[in-house]
């Protein structure tokens, strides 16, 4: 096994395609490092990137914010913009792990693990966030939502990887929330969880809706909330969107939860992920 | 051993002194298993069986033989036969012989000079199996066409007709069992399932063995009983006993589940073979497949009551899974199911059944947690159908002093109904409940164990004191050891180094198990000082010239007793110490004994959990262990010890199961999906201590390390039915149980 630590984006975008073996990006290593000790992958080089240049930042841009791939959990955590701007995503990443783990987990490495019940994914597509893709080609924004297509799988080409994710900038009276169902209280994978980000107006009406499922897909599912648009989260439609997010939920039955506890759960969370991000928006019910 | 007449007072029991093994812990001094290393050291890595059943028809081991870099390869070829059944099973679960019983049995060992060319050299080893059908669940395996795990050996003590993967059965009891149902204003009658757990310590089964050409063997290794170990090793490698030394590290935890060898044995036959050490650390991934899980169950219980509460027949039904080779522990069972209640009439049945899973190792009360949780439930359940309160009813059936325990004995002095009355008296029992919140109930027993002890004291010149033991440590004994032979010396309990020697060193000792260190080694140890003090009082009579029985010992000093008192300055501890060698050499006292009199323990447990309705997710919000401890030594540890079992039985009670899928594979070996309960899930375990000394200790101590293991199982499903309403007679009580129950 090969292991490099470039300093530039484009060194890293050239070692990438031009292995013929097994590559792999390494960001904090909180999953690659775990699945080669399981001897579930034996890459045969490993690349190091936070050694490039502004992997580390969180910039403003246009009123919203790029976070470099390498910015870890608890970096993001400290961030008192990202903090105010989107609290939803950033309760999504600190859930992982321990404060071990989140000295190194990334968000970038998260969504690129493709693991349906990624915590930070849900949030992260819930608040349109956009990821930066470097490669072969040039450089490339694709949505977030877009980027795992199944388990353990990305859209990402030969060549690519993620350099920063867009936090959009969003309106007054808005806000986000994210929440997962586990069976203890923490170092544990979600069994179904929920990303909600909502918009109001200055009467408290919900303006826009996107409410994004994890866990209970072979990827995130959107459901549809356009029954809360239109409504101030009275209880009739919350109960709706808990019943859209029960039918849009395809989950498997497997050790973690049955397809019926997570079809049932998954609406719950929804439901109140939605009251939490409604309360930070400031909003009127 | 008696419990001394006359009373005293004590100084050094009861205090919290600083635990001897706390800086090395925390600094990384300590040294574990995996700590010790030696010069040309290779690396020993296990083959395991990706199947359930299959029988092994062939291993080619030429090509890991001929890999650069492998020094030896092991299969079961190259064991001797062990002496009886019993030890060939133990061997048995080491390295499959002939068929491969559950998934992850041992096929083959590789040593290497390093862990890659070992791992290497393990995919280089062609075993060609026919698999067999595998069975997992109780059930099936009782089936008449149920696969068979032995069927050649003749399990000849049981029943015309039962099924031939039973290995024990038992049926007891005593009284009219059907005239006390019908007596009963109530009857209730359940089925009762729970599923296999591991002990889950935190560290992984480790060990370095070392056997030179001459046959002469070292092995150190993590254990809770290195003479154990001793006994086991030398009979599968064939050797004499006195041919090896085994040292037992500092303990990571073991909760009974390093009572026995797994890769010890493995580790000495690649050494015997390579001429060089060979160190084996098992992963977490093996842990789970290859050592200890506990067992699992079906339990049927019916118990009648009248209208007052009075318990007028008990009967159980316990079927035991413990994996692929004949266990015991259904006896241990059965004996403590029904242990707490005083009972005209009880009826107690059970066996055990072999399936295609890891051989069960003890953990902590072993059979106990599981016998008595469908017991404690159904009495739960009597006492809110016929509005009573749960303690009343206990304390109305409770065993006490002169009680014809349910499994034949007749109780000494014990604790129960103190135990009861504190639980009830306790502001935690009438603090209010919110909704979706329940309060259970239950009490619990184990019986404890004495055994097979050795200790060694002697005075040093400066007069401090080495204390010799031979049991590993898991719990705090170095400590309390400390403190009982300062209480008799009547010297600090700082001028006292107590270590765990190796085999060779002191005479047999049983395992660290039983709830017996503090019981037996304490027993040994206060003997011991007596032993020594006896020496010390003779050679100061020599220096006064007066009788020996003239001298008595008192707070660390030799004095003159009787028409000499007062005649001679009193000399310490210290003073005779340092001139030992003129007046008779060195100075040390011994003792060794089989001991008996542990005497029986009894716990009580509340606790609050509450239910998220729509989500079935529970939380523990209070939980109050109460327990005799005949007499606490050294007050943390028994605290430990109660607040650590209390624990372990809510991951079992909540969260904790071994998942098998169709294939007979375990689905979650490691700690991500096997979920032991972490810390920001629990609430402060608060302890109350009880003091009802027994008898057959000079101190009045009792075991407590098990007891507190055994009622959470119960308490806890009390809880959470009682919390949705609805009876919950399945372990683990995951949310997606809970939900379908809630649901209906
Ligand atoms: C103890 C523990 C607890 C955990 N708990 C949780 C949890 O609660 N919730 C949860 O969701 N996850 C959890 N995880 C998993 C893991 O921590 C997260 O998925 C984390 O976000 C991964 O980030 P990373 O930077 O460490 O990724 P890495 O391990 O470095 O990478 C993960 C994968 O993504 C690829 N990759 C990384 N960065 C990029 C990039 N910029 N472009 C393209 N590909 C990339 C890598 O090649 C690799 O395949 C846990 C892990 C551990 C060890």
């Amino acid at each position: 096994m090969r292991f490099e630590a470039p300093k530039t984006t484009e060194l890293a975008v050239a070692l990438l395609a031009q292995e013929t073996g097994t590559a792999r990006v390494l960001a904090g290593g909180t999953d690659l490092l775990v699945q080669m000790k399981m001897d579930m992958i034996t890459p045969d080089l490993v690349v190091d990137i936070k050694h490039i240049d502004g992997m580390h930042d969180i910039t403003p841009e246009d009123g919203g914010f790029r976070i470099g791939a390498a910015v870890s959990g608890a970096a993001l955590g400290e961030h008192a913009g990202v903090c105010a701007l989107w609290p939803g995503v950033v309760e999504a990443l600190e859930l992982i792990g321990s404060t071990q783990v989140q000295g190194r987990a990334t968000m970038a490495g998260n969504l690129c693990n493709a693991s349906p019940a990624g915590d930070s994914v849900p949030a992260m597509a819930a608040a349109g966030a956009v990821a930066r893709i470097a490669g072969p080609d040039g450089t490339r924004d694709c949505p977030v939502a877009d980027v795992p297509v199944g388990p353990g799988k990305t859209s990402l080409a030969k060549g690519e990887f993620i350099t920063s994710i867009l936090l959009p900038s969003r309106p007054d009276n808005a806000s986000d929330a994210y929440l997962r169902f586990i069976p203890r209280t923490e170092m544990d994978i979600a069994v179904a969880s929920a990303g909600v980000s909502l918009e109001f107006d200055a009467a408290g009406t919900c303006t826009a809706a996107a409410v994004i499922l994890g866990a209970v897909g072979p990827t995130i599912l959107t459901a549809d909330a356009s029954c809360l648009v239109g409504t101030k989260l009275e209880d009739a439609a919350l109960e709706k969107l808990a019943a859209c997010c029960s039918a849009t939920a395809t989950p498997i039955d497997d050790k973690r939860g049955t397809t019926e506890f997570r079809k049932d759960v998954v609406g719950v969370l929804a439901k109140r992920a939605a009251k939490i991000a409604q309360t930070r928006a400031g909003a009127k019910s | 051993m008696a419990l001394d007449t006359e009373k005293r007072e004590f100084k050094i029991l009861g205090t919290r002194p600083l635990r001897p093994d706390g800086v090395d812990k925390v600094t990384g001094r300590a040294l574990y298993g995996a700590d010790m290393s030696a010069p040309g050291m290779l690396t020993g890595k296990i083959l395991r069986s990706p199947h359930a059943h299959a029988r092994i028809i062939s291993i080619d081991t030429s090509a890991a033989e001929a890999l650069q870099g492998v020094k030896a390869v092991v299969t079961a070829n190259d064991f001797a036969k062990a002496s009886n059944s019993f030890m060939q099973d133990g061997l048995d679960n080491c390295m499959a012989r002939g068929k491969v019983l559950y998934h992850g049995h041992a096929v083959a060992g590789v040593a290497a000079v390093s862990e890659a060319i070992a791992k290497q050299a393990l995919k280089l080893i062609a075993v060609e199996y026919e698999v067999l059908p595998h069975v997992t669940e109780i059930l099936d395996a009782i089936k008449p066409d149920a696969p068979v795990l032995h069927p050649d050996r003749n399990f000849k003590r049981l029943p015309e007709g039962t099924a031939a993967n039973i290995s024990h059965t038992t049926d007891f009891g005593h009284g009219d069992v059907e005239a006390g149902f019908a007596a009963a204003d109530l009857i209730v009658e359940r089925t009762f399932k729970t599923e296999a757990t591991h002990q889950g310590y935190i560290e992984p089964h480790a060990c370095l063995a070392s056997m030179g050409p001459d046959g002469k063997a070292d092995l150190w290794c993590c254990t809770q009983g290195h003479y154990n170990v001793r006994g086991m090793c030398a009979d599968y490698l064939g050797m004499n006993i006195s041919q090896l030394r085994v040292t037992a590290s500092e303990i990571g935890g073991g909760f009974g589940g390093k009572t026995t060898v797994f890769i010890e044995p493995v580790a000495l036959a690649l050494s015997r073979k390579a001429g060089k050490p060979v160190k084996i650390v098992m992963t977490r991934d093996e842990v789970f497949k290859a050592s200890g899980p506990t067992l699992s169950s079906l339990t049927d219980v019916k118990i009648g009551m009248t209208k007052d509460g009075k318990i007028t027949a008990g009967y159980a039904m316990l079927r035991y899974q413990c994996g692929a080779f004949p266990s015991g522990t259904i006896d241990l069972g059965a004996m403590s199911a029904f242990a707490a209640y005083d009972l005209d009439a009880v009826h107690t049945e059970g066996f055990n059944v072999m399936t295609n899973r890891p051989r069960e190792a003890a953990y902590r009360a072993p059979g106990a947690p599981t016998a008595v949780y469908p017991v404690e439930a159904v009495v739960d359940e009597l006492c809110l159908e016929l509005g009573l309160d749960p303690i009343d009813v206990r304390l109305l059936n409770a065993a006490d002093e002169g009680t014809k325990a349910s499994y034949g004995p007749t109780f000494e002095a014990i604790g129960l109904k103190a135990t009861l009355e504190a639980a009830k008296a306790h502001p935690h029992y009438s603090a209010p409940l919110g909704p979706n919140q329940g309060r259970g109930v239950s009490a619990g027993f184990w019986f404890n164990f004495g055994g097979n002890t050795s200790v060694s004291l002697s005075l040093n010149d400066d007069g401090t004191v080495a204390v010799t033991e031979g049991n590993p440590d898991i719990g705090g004994s170095r400590a309390s050891i400390s403190m009982m032979a300062a209480e008799e010396l009547g010297i600090p309990y700082e001028n006292i180094r107590t270590i765990v020697a190796d085999t060779n060193s002191l005479g047999f000792n049983d395992v660290t198990d039983g709830s017996r260190v503090t019981f037996a080694v304490g027993l040994a140890t206060i003997e011991a000082a007596r032993a020594a003090i006896k020496i010390m009082c003779t050679r100061v009579a020599k220096i006064w010239d007066i009788d020996p029985e003239a001298v008595t010992w008192e707070d660390g000093y030799a004095k003159p007793a009787g028409e000499n008192a007062g005649k001679y300055d009193p000399m310490s501890l210290a003073e005779i110490a340092a001139i030992a060698n003129k007046t008779g050499g060195p100075i040390a006292g011994h003792h060794e004994v089989n001991a008996d009199g542990a005497g029986v323990s009894f716990g009580v447990h509340l606790a609050d959990i509450e239910v998220d309705p729509e989500t079935g997710f529970t939380k523990v919000l209070r939980y109050t262990v109460f327990q005799d401890a005949g007499k606490a030594v050294h007050p943390s540890y028994v605290e430990g010890q109660m607040q650590g079992g209390a624990v372990q039985g809510i991951g079992w009670a909540l969260n904790e199961e071994y998942i098998y899928g169709e294939d007979g594979r375990l689905q979650n070996a490691g700690f991500l999906d096997y979920r032991i309960p972490v810390a920001s899930d629990l609430p402060p375990i608060d302890t109350v201590i009880l003091e009802i000394p027994n008898p057959g200790h000079p101190y009045g101590v009792r075991g407590v390390g098990e007891t507190p293991i055994v009622p959470p199982l119960a308490a806890v499903s009390n809880g959470v039915s009682r919390a949705i309403g609805k009876r919950m007679s399945a372990l683990p009580m995951s949310p997606p149980k809970i939900l379908k129950v809630i649901k209906g």
